[in-house]
Order: C-alpha cells, then sequence, then structure tokens
C-alpha cells in the first residue's frame, strides 16, 4: 500500500524548493478539481510507493481563503499518513502559527526547519530540542536550498507515516479556553474519532461554517460559545488565533536566541532602495520595460518569427551556414511525392500544421517570459510590484500584479494571459484573466492601421484611440463585475507578507518556466488546434454551382465560411456593418487577429495585400461610412480574443462556466459597445434618430447604472467544493 | 482611540485591541498582529497606500483602511 505525505507550510517557506528536492522529476502537476489552485504530487525518490502531496501555500487553516480551503479539505478528507511540516527559520515565530493547528488535525506531523543556514548567518539559534519538546512532535533541521537533512526529514516522515496514529497535541491554550473545548469534545458524537476531536471542537469554537459539511452531526455548542465570548469579552474566533499566538511567544524565547545586535540585513538593505519613496516608482518602471523589450520586442519577437516564419514558414537558416527548410514545404514536398490527395493535403498543411504552428509559435516567446516571471516571484520582488501598485489597481477590483498581465498583453495576449498565474487570489486573477485581451495586442495593430488608412486618412488619433478604449474597458469592466454576483461572493484582503529578496536557484526557475509553458501546450493546444482545423474546412470547402467541393484561395465566397457570415450579418447591422464580407473577417479574425486584414483583401479580390492592406483602402472606405468602421474596430479589439488567446483563457480559468462567461462577456461588451458607437455617432454625424438609436441611450444609462450602482464587499468565501475532498 | 494608520513611518506601536469582523480581520490576526505585540511601522508605499509594517519578526504589508481595525496604544 501507498504512503501518502503532505507536504505543508507557509508561502515563501522553500516549500517548492523541498518539494523539488524530494521528488525529483517525478512530478505530476494539475488543478485541484474546478479550481485555479495548483496541485502537485510526486513520489519520494528512492521510494517508489511513497507519494508527497505539495499543498498550496497557507498561514492558516481558515476559512477564508480558496488555498486554505483546498488544503484543510484535503487534510480533513483525504487524512495524508504524515505531515511534513515545513518552517522558515527565520521567521519562525509567524511559521509556527500554522504548526499548531497542523498538530491538532491528529495527523503524525514532523517538522522541518528550513533555512537554518540563513539563520546560523544571520547569528541566531534555534534550539530543536526545546522545540521538539514543547511541540510534541519531530523536528529536523534542514536548508532545502543547499540540500542538507532534506534525507532526513523524508526517512522520519516515512516512518513516522507507518505508525499511524499521531500522539495528541501538546500545545495547551489558557485554563478558560481548555475547559470550553473539553466541553465541545464531549458533545461530539462517535461520527468522530477520538484523536481528531480537538481539531473539530476548535473549529465549532471558532463558528467556522465551513467545517459542518465535513461532519456527520453538529452539536449546538452555542451556549458555550455565548458563555466563552462574555467571559473573555471578544469573539470566540480571535479568542482562539490569540490564545495560539500567546502559546508561540511563551515558548519562542526558550527556542531560539536572537543575535541582539542585528546588523542591517542585505534583504533589508535592497529594500530600502526597491521600495524607496522616491525610487520606486522608476526602478519599477526600469523592471518593466527591461520585461516587456526582452520577452515581448526583441528575443520574444525574434523566437516566435524564428518559430512562425522559419519553422512553420518557409526554413530557416542555421547560424547562417545550412539553410534549414521549413516543416511545411517538406511535408508539401513529401505528401507530393506520395500524391497525396488535394483536400488531405489541404487538410494537413493548412488544418494540422498551421493550427500546430499557431500553438507552438507562442511558446519560445512564452518561455522567455516565464523566465523572467518565475525570476521576479522567486526572489521576492513580485510581491513588491503588488505593494507598489495596489493603490491604482485595487479601485478596479484587480491586484497591484495585473500590471505584468496586461503590459504583456499589449505585446500578445496569451502570454499575458499565462501571466496571470502570479495572482495569488483567486478573484484578481479571474478579474485579470477576463480584462487582458482588451488591451490592443501586437495582432491587432494591422486592424488599426487598415481602418486608419482606409476611413479617416491616416489620423494620428486612431492607434491611441483604441489604447485609450482597452483601457476603458478594463477600468469599466473591474468596476461592473466586482459589483456582479460572479465575483462578489469572496472577499479579497490586502494583508500581504513581503518576503525577504533571495536569489533564486536556476533549476527552480527552469522548472517553473518549463511547467507553465507545457500546461499552456497541453490544456490550451487542443482547443487552438481543433478550431484552427474547423475553420480551415468552413473556409476552404463550399458550393459552387450547386457541387460541394473544394475551394481555391481566391474563392472565398463560395466557402460554408461565407455561408455562415452571410447568416449571422444581421447581428452586425445595428453596428454599422451588417453586410457579410466584414462578419467573415471578423470571423476569421478569431484564428488571429492580422487575419481580418487579409480576409478583407481576399473578399475584395486581392490575393495578397499589405500587412496594413492599403491596397483595399479604397473599396473600404466606399462600402462602409468612418462612424461604422470605427465601430468594426472596436468590436474586434474588444470582443472574443484569438482561438490561442482563448485557450489560454480556458487552461487559466479551468472551468468551463468560467471559460464561457469570459468569452460571453468580451463579445457581449464589444457589441454593445459597437453599438452606441455607431448610432450615437451616427445621430452627431447628421444620421436620423431611430428605434436603435434608443436602445443605444437605454444601453448607455444601464451601463452607467451598472458601474455608479453601490455595493458592499463581501465578506464569505464562497467555493463550490463538491468534486472536492469529502469527510470520510 | 489611536489606530495603526496614524502611527507615523518609523514608530512602534502595541496592539490593543482590533476591531472590525469577517476575513480581514482574520487574515490580520493569522498574520500575528494579535492583543499585545509590538509593529514597527516601516515605510508607506510610493502611492501613499499600503504601509509596510514589521511584526513578528517580519516584514507585512496592510492598507491603510484595514489598518484603521488595528487599535494601539
Amino acid at each position: 500500500m501507498s504512503i501518502k505525505i503532505a507536504l505543508a507550510g507557509n508561502p515563501n517557506s522553500g516549500k517548492t524548493t523541498l518539494f523539488n528536492a524530494l521528488t525529483g522529476s517525478n512530478q505530476f502537476v494539475g488543478n485541484w478539481p474546478g479550481v485555479t489552485v495548483e496541485k502537485k504530487e510526486g513520489k519520494l525518490k528512492g521510494h517508489k510507493d511513497v507519494i508527497i502531496m505539495d499543498l498550496p501555500g497557507i498561514y492558516s487553516l481558515s476559512p477564508y481563503t480558496l488555498e486554505e480551503v483546498v488544503a484543510r479539505n484535503y487534510l480533513i478528507g483525504e487524512r495524508p499518513d504524515a505531515i511534513l511540516n515545513i518552517v522558515d527559520g527565520t521567521n519562525i515565530e509567524r511559521n509556527l502559527y500554522l504548526s499548531t493547528q497542523l498538530l491538532e488535525l491528529g495527523i503524525p506531523v514532523i517538522m522541518a526547519v528550513n533555512m537554518m543556514d540563513l539563520v546560523e548567518k544571520n547569528g541566531d539559534k534555534i534550539h530543536i530540542n526545546k522545540l521538539r519538546q514543547k511541540l510534541g512532535c519531530e523536528v529536523i533541521e534542514i536548508s532545502a536550498l543547499k540540500g542538507t537533512g532534506i534525507r532526513e526529514a523524508a526517512e522520519k516522515a516515512v516512518a513516522l507515516a507507518g505508525k499511524k496514529n499521531a500522539e495528541p497535541a501538546v500545545h495547551k491554550f489558557a485554563a478558560g479556553v481548555e475547559s470550553t473545548l473539553d466541553e465541545i469534545e464531549s458533545r461530539l458524537d462517535d461520527s468522530i474519532p477520538e484523536r481528531q476531536k480537538r481539531f473539530f471542537a476548535v473549529k465549532l469554537l471558532e463558528k467556522d461554517d465551513k467545517i459542518q459539511t465535513q461532519m456527520k452531526s453538529v452539536p449546538d455548542v452555542s451556549d458555550v460559545i455565548s458563555r466563552i465570548e462574555k467571559e473573555m469579552d471578544d469573539d470566540t474566533e480571535s479568542i482562539i488565533t490569540n490564545e495560539r499566538y500567546v502559546f508561540i511567544s511563551s515558548i519562542i524565547d526558550e527556542c531560539c536566541t536572537k543575535n541582539r545586535k542585528r546588523r542591517m540585513t542585505t534583504s533589508d538593505k535592497i529594500d530600502r532602495v526597491v521600495t524607496n519613496r522616491w525610487l520606486a516608482l522608476p526602478i519599477f518602471a526600469a523592471v518593466m520595460v527591461i520585461v516587456y523589450l526582452v520577452s515581448v520586442s526583441t528575443v520574444g519577437t525574434w523566437a516566435t518569427d524564428w518559430m512562425n516564419d522559419g519553422v512553420f514558414g518557409d526554413g530557416w537558416s542555421l547560424f547562417g551556414l545550412v539553410q534549414v527548410p521549413g516543416i511545411p514545404s517538406v511535408l508539401e514536398g513529401g505528401l507530393d511525392a506520395i500524391g497525396c490527395a488535394v483536400w488531405l493535403k489541404g487538410l494537413i498543411l493548412d488544418g494540422i500544421v498551421a493550427g500546430v504552428g499557431a500553438v507552438l509559435g507562442f511558446v519560445p516567446q512564452m518561455l522567455v517570459l516565464f523566465i523572467f516571471l518565475a525570476f521576479l516571484e522567486a526572489c521576492g520582488y513580485m510581491a513588491r510590484v503588488a505593494f507598489i501598485m495596489d493603490r491604482i489597481f485595487r479601485k478596479f477590483g484587480l491586484s497591484g500584479k495585473s500590471f505584468i498581465p496586461m503590459l504583456i498583453g499589449s505585446g500578445c495576449g496569451v502570454p499575458g494571459i499565462m501571466a496571470s498565474r502570479t495572482i495569488e487570489n483567486d478573484r484578481d486573477r479571474k478579474m485579470t484573466i477576463m480584462t487582458t485581451t482588451f488591451i490592443p495586442c501586437g495582432a491587432k495593430l494591422p486592424i488599426i492601421a487598415l481602418i486608419a488608412g482606409a476611413l479617416f486618412g491616416g489620423a494620428w488619433w486612431v492607434a491611441p484611440s483604441a489604447y485609450f478604449v482597452g483601457i476603458a474597458a478594463i477600468i469599466c469592466s473591474g468596476i461592473i463585475l466586482k459589483k456582479t454576483k460572479m465575483f462578489a461572493g469572496d472577499p479579497a484582503p490586502f494583508v500581504m507578507e513581503l518576503p525577504a529578496y533571495h536569489m533564486p536557484t536556476v533549476g527552480n526557475i527552469l522548472r517553473s518556466m518549463w511547467e507553465r509553458g507545457w500546461s499552456f501546450i497541453k490544456k490550451a493546444g487542443t482547443i487552438i488546434l481543433l478550431s484552427t482545423i474547423v475553420v480551415w474546412f468552413t473556409t476552404y470547402f463550399g458550393w459552387i454551382d450547386g457541387q460541394f467541393r473544394m475551394l481555391e484561395d481566391m474563392e472565398l465566397d463560395h466557402s460554408i465560411l461565407a455561408a455562415i457570415g452571410n447568416a449571422v450579418s444581421w447581428i452586425f447591422i445595428p453596428l454599422g456593418w451588417g453586410d457579410w464580407k466584414s462578419a467573415v473577417a471578423a470571423i476569421t479574425g478569431l484564428v488571429a487577429k492580422e487575419n481580418v486584414v487579409g480576409t478583407f483583401g481576399i473578399l475584395y479580390g486581392f490575393a495578397e495585400v499589405a500587412e496594413d492592406g492599403s491596397e483595399i483602402w479604397g473599396t473600404l472606405a466606399g462600402s462602409m461610412t468612418a462612424v461604422a468602421a470605427y465601430s468594426f474596430l472596436i468590436f474586434n479589439l474588444l470582443c472574443a480574443p484569438c482561438f490561442a488567446a482563448m485557450g489560454a483563457i480556458k487552461r487559466e480559468m479551468n472551468n468551463a462556466k468560467w471559460f464561457w462567461f469570459a468569452i460571453g462577456y468580451q463579445t457581449g461588451l464589444a457589441y454593445v459597445v459597437s453599438l452606441c458607437v455607431y448610432q450615437i455617432g451616427s445621430l452627431i454625424t447628421g444620421g436620423s434618430f431611430g428605434i436603435w438609436t434608443a436602445a443605444a441611450f437605454l444601453l448607455v444609462i444601464g451601463f452607467l447604472y451598472l458601474l455608479f450602482r453601490p455595493y458592499r464587499e463581501s465578506s464569505t468565501l464562497r467555493v463550490n467544493m463538491k468534486g472536492m475532498a469529502k469527510a470520510k | 482611540m489611536k489606530t495603526l494608520r496614524e502611527v507615523p513611518c518609523g514608530q512602534n506601536a502595541k496592539v490593543t485591541r482590533l476591531t472590525g469582523e469577517g476575513p480581514v480581520r482574520r487574515r490580520i490576526m493569522d498574520m500575528g498582529i494579535t492583543k499585545g505585540v509590538d509593529v514597527f511601522v516601516r515605510k508607506v508605499a510610493p502611492l501613499g497606500d499600503p504601509v509596510e509594517v514589521t511584526v513578528r519578526g517580519y516584514e507585512l504589508s496592510l492598507r491603510k483602511a484595514d489598518a484603521e481595525m488595528i487599535i494601539v496604544e
């Protein structure tokens, strides 16, 4: 039978480093069912039958954050054979707070005090024997970074897991609290095993509303609660929290000797500069510029171009010596040689290979970005980003860390969405995922150039206005969405640890980069590939003279896609561009936004147009008004992003309902804004007042209501825990 | 009644009580700001909010609005 050991500890305690050291490459990374919290498990090196479960980094077992609820449901429901509790030795007081809660679970606990090398360097001492005695559990000194003590900790955990039954927790609270807990314990029935009684008693005393779903029968303890609350003049939740810290304070002086003459640590010195009142913003701007320049503008673009135009294009040259042909031309040659049917060749080259290319094309750029993100997170700067930017972003229901996804999103939305992974808070993260693609990405620039050139004589203000619309959409969406039912449920306290700076290891950064990149390929890849094939099919097949067959490039107007465009174009009449050509162009934009220009080119009779479509400016200007064109532009900027970005959204939301909500919201917003712009714009430029104009004004009023209606921040976490660990 | 919000940068304060309720209050307490603990206000973010404090030997940032829940002497 296999043994399960849960790895639990505070964020920034070196848990990931320890997990990597314990399991090596034997890891499985996924998500906890239905939520965006990452789930990692792996086999202990040298033990085939020992599974290490890496719980999310948590500070407490409270019912208020997603990570904590996930972790405690696992601990209560799945009951691992042992808990390996990693504790940051440089920050032991607060780290022990979680330990006091883990010790009450009735599961054997072994404590690994990490960063012992730093503790010694600071001149502090931790008396392991005292700690062992006061907490009543095995304690081992380790340094996850240097790899010392790790094997010993793992072996002890395995040995402990074999014992099954934990010693009861030895730490005690004040006499009054203890007698109350005894009373509650006596009311618990036999469905709760003896060694778990203390945990459930504490939770009941805390009025923890999520614990009751884990219990078969819940005794009524309200009389005990009101008695002790009166006695101690505080609510029970605070009483317990206080008692834990009082206990820790009472043992901390015996267990640790702090170096009295504490000099400023290197971390303090760095922080003095980096979050300095005057220097913080310039330094932040400089860091962002570097991240953007390297991962989006220079190295990232080279990598993407190499992938798209080289490997999946016309070929590339290796160090200027050997010309390596692109995959499509090699395949085409091969398929021609074996006399492959034209349609199959089309499917393979224009459908599958193009689809795979679309997935892999983003990967190199993303990996470059992920290296930066992993570094910024691991070294401790990411927490400072949130600290510096919080004031601006929290007004729109976003996190200070949302800045990075949006910045990256101005280059490409796909890595932008993936960058939202760095935001811990579930609500902020979902909001960021939904709004990041409103920022015009690189692929939307040709559409802007087309509209600006064709209808506005290349006016300077069109491009800035597109960015303005994008930013306004983010701000308004943030304000509107945070008041909706979907978001109002979850509290988002910003009480955040600013961890000490430290140099991350290369191994950890590369591992983090690869995990994120791979999860994009795996999870987002399928949806991108499938949709590319579907669009390829609808583009290249259709009816000509009553006969269904494969089409040439220039016969697009006979395709299934054109038929779809014709069928749906009426939807866009209120937006001012109800002809089927615009509808088809918008649909092909879903494959990649820059396709919009090329599709217009083909539909207007050009096999190939320049990136800004200058050949068709005249025709386009003749077929729609300036207001309609601007409405078309706004629709394409705000509506559902390309399939690759949708794949990324699906990956990051990890939930079908949320994915469709995001796509639906984006498209709905695009429709409403375009409609208002067209209708009100037409009225101003001398159009008549019609039913749609009235609708536009109503929509504006509704929009303003949603924007300014009052709301109250909720205080309970509403997590659907169906399918998660259930009580046994 | 003085709250942590009113404590200027570079000064210590002793926590006497926490007002308010719910997750934010619990989170503040989980992070170690409980009755009787010493809090050192270290700095204010460049845009004026949040603040950074040292408590129980580590750095914590919290918003000024939340700092109002912490009564100090």
